[in-house]
């Protein structure tokens, strides 16, 4: 009991030791955002709000904030939505069923795991104006779901083959479909698994840039990520108050959604339903 | 009583050439099989016989390599499952864990859309015929292991199946609970005259509720008769090994002129023509202890089972080449210590006699 409480003691220092910077790094970002002037971490001048007057004037000729918030949901939430579906579908199939070539397309789906998005940025780029969805939220949502793919069917995948068989068994048995059994039987008692693909997917499409910086021109779509880029644009004359403002409410929403989730995201890491 | 609304009634079933491999694995090579309507029948077999993929076959769930099955004449091995009107019950129950007991049951019922009211009242009196109907409101993870196998019998029983498959329901049982689960089902199958199957590597088990055993050895099917004549006629050396507790004794040699000559100078008169390699078998509990036997021999080690005492008796030890041991049972009153020089009567075994190949000599 001693000896574990002193090693808890331990691991807690360790941590803290660990976190403090990045703690420190976020009272700086509240601070700097809410005072006029900080010196260190010291406010100076007292309380002003100016810096958040993007919540009720555009910056510029940028877009209302509003608008690039609901698109930063749109983009998040559909890439979750849409991550988690066919994940889903896919990693049923391949986990369940037997069809030629599941283990060409397994390993296919390994390799495109291994491809970096950017060495793919141009030919994605050709396929999106063919395909009349560059500078839209649907040709990113699309692009940034295809990359997230390998890894949301191989993390279900996990959960499908942790489903004993017989349960399937005693379900066809009993008269079930195999859709049946997809919908009632194996989706429900993989909920863990896709409530984690879920937010992990969403935490990362609202932190993406790259995709979206490329395949998204006109300010109509901005998302949060090239909003940001568009302050700091030009150094000279960056507005570094405002830009903690900014960047402090675009953490916010991954902050509650993480704080949410975080349970299910633990569970990624056990990969398994328990009963 | 409250079973008899239920009305179920059994079909025949047929197996046909029924035959099954996993990649190079022949796991059932073909078998012919023919249940009566209303029948039970036992699978009896070691690990791996192919109890379990028989079963599968006929439930559906795999679909046979050649052969074909016959549900009361019609040929049924093309059919989803769903359109085969079999119930099953699964080694490990297959209950759905995110379910309540009620909606495990009532799943049969959901999916053939049947009327909310009355799937309300089957799964009510299916419940309560096999004592769960208090707790239909717990998820399978609340309820004991029994209660589980009662659940997962409900759910077979509740779609008013044409047969119904068991695949070793009652091994995950503790030994007093499964002693009753064996009579419950029994009498549950009976009346409901339901055409049964179950399978098992308990023999006590097959011989004390089936109507018929099937054996099972490595895909094949080795004997199917009733337990009577599995005990009394063992097609060949594997049933007569397998079934009894404890096994035959089965001793190699050749018969010649209507004589068994075997090892350790043990010889027998047999009533049987024709010279060649044979088998003897003979029951441990056939072979009696007598002073003034003909076969002498010293007891080597003596096991008490309870009631009874298991003795094994070395035959011709000393300069007799080769030796010969042989299984005895007798009443714990009779029995001996290690060491003692017995002689056995073998006057009033019965004689079980099988050919160069392990079959039975009528
Ligand atoms: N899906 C499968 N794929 C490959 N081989 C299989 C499969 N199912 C069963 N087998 C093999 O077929 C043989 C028979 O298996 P089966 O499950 O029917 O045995 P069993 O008699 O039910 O044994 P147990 O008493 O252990 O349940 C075994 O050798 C097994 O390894
Ligand atoms: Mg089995």
């Amino acid at each position: 009991m001693e000896v574990f409480q002193r090693r808890w003691v331990g691991t807690f220092i360790v941590i803290l030791g660990v976190t403090f910077p990045i703690a420190l790094g976020y009272l700086w970002l509240v601070l700097t955002s809410t005072n006029r002037e900080v010196h260190g971490l010291w406010p100076i001048g007292g309380w002003e709000l100016q810096n958040w007057r993007f919540l009720w004037e555009p910056i510029g000729r940028r877009p209302m904030i509003w608008q690039v918030l609901l698109n930063t949901l749109i983009f998040a939430g559909g890439v979750s939505l849409l991550v988690v579906t066919v994940s889903a579908m896919a990693a049923y199939a391949i986990s369940r069923m037997n069809f030629k070539g599941r283990g060409m397309f397994l390993g296919l789906v390994l390799v495109l795991h291994a491809f970096p998005a950017v060495s793919l940025l141009i030919a994605t780029f050709y396929v999106l104006v063919m395909l009349r969805l560059f500078d839209s939220l649907l040709g990113v949502v699309l692009v940034m779901t295809a990359f997230m793919m390998p890894l949301g069917i191989w993390l279900l995948k996990g959960f499908f083959d942790n489903l004993s068989w017989d349960m399937e068994m005693a379900a066809l048995v009993d008269g079930a479909s195999r859709f049946r059994i997809f919908f009632q039987i194996a989706l429900p008692l993989a909920k863990p698994g896709l409530f984690a693909l879920g937010i992990f997917s969403f935490l990362i499409a609202w932190g993406e840039f790259i995709l979206p910086y490329t395949f998204i021109a006109s300010s109509r779509v901005w998302i949060f990520s090239i909003y940001l880029e568009s302050l700091m644009g030009d150094l000279s004359a960056t507005d570094f108050g405002l830009l903690t403002a900014v960047g402090l409410f675009y953490t916010l929403p991954a902050v509650i959604v993480f704080l949410l989730g975080q349970k299910y995201l633990l569970q990624m890491y056990y990969g398994g339903s328990k009963g | 009583m409250r079973a008899a609304a239920l009305e179920l009634k059994g079909v025949p079933v047929a197996l046909r050439g029924l035959a099954k491999r996993f990649g190079t694995v022949d796991a059932l090579t073909p078998v012919d099989l023919d249940i009566e309507a209303g029948e039970l029948v036992a699978f009896l077999g070691p690990s791996g016989c192919g109890k379990t993929t028989t079963l599968l076959l006929i439930a559906g769930i795999y679909r046979p390599t050649a052969g074909q099955i016959y549900f009361d004449e019609t040929q049924v091995d093309h059919l989803h499952p769903r359109d085969r009107d079999v119930g099953m019950v699964f080694q490990s129950y297959a209950l759905y864990p995110h379910f309540t007991l009620f909606d495990n049951i009532a799943f049969p019922l959901t999916i053939q859309r049947t009327a909310r009211n009355v799937a309300r009242e089957r799964v009510t009196r299916v419940a309560e015929m096999l004592g769960i109907g208090e707790i239909l409101e717990r998820r399978p993870s609340q309820v004991s292991g029994g209660q589980q196998q009662r659940a997962a019998l409900a759910r077979a029983l509740v779609k008013q199946p044409r047969i119904l498959l068991l695949d070793e329901p009652l091994s995950n049982l503790d030994a007093q609970i499964r002693l009753q689960a064996r009579g419950e089902i029994r009498r549950l199958q009976r009346q409901m005259g339901i055409t049964s199957i179950l399978v098992t590597h308990d023999q006590a088990e097959a011989l004390a509720m089936a109507d018929r055993v099937a054996v099972f050895c490595q895909g094949r099917l080795e004997q199917f008769a009733t337990p009577h004549d599995l005990y009394h006629a063992p097609a060949n050396t594997f049933v007569a090994g397998f079934v009894g507790h404890p096994p035959m004794n089965l001793v190699e040699g050749r018969i010649e002129n209507g004589r068994f000559r075997g090892a350790a100078g043990l010889e027998l008169e047999v009533d049987v023509e024709g010279d060649g390699p044979a088998t003897l078998g003979l029951r441990p509990e056939d072979i009696r202890l007598d002073a003034g036997g003909v076969h002498a021999g010293e007891v080597a080690i003596a096991e008490a089972l309870g009631r009874e005492t298991l003795l094994t008796v070395e035959l011709g030890s000393g300069l007799q080449l080769p030796g010969l041991q042989l299984k005895v049972l007798v009443a714990e009153t009779e029995a001996v210590p290690p060491g003692t020089a017995v002689s056995l009567d073998l006057a009033g075994a019965a004689r079980h006699l099988f050919d160069g190949e392990g079959r039975r000599i009528p």
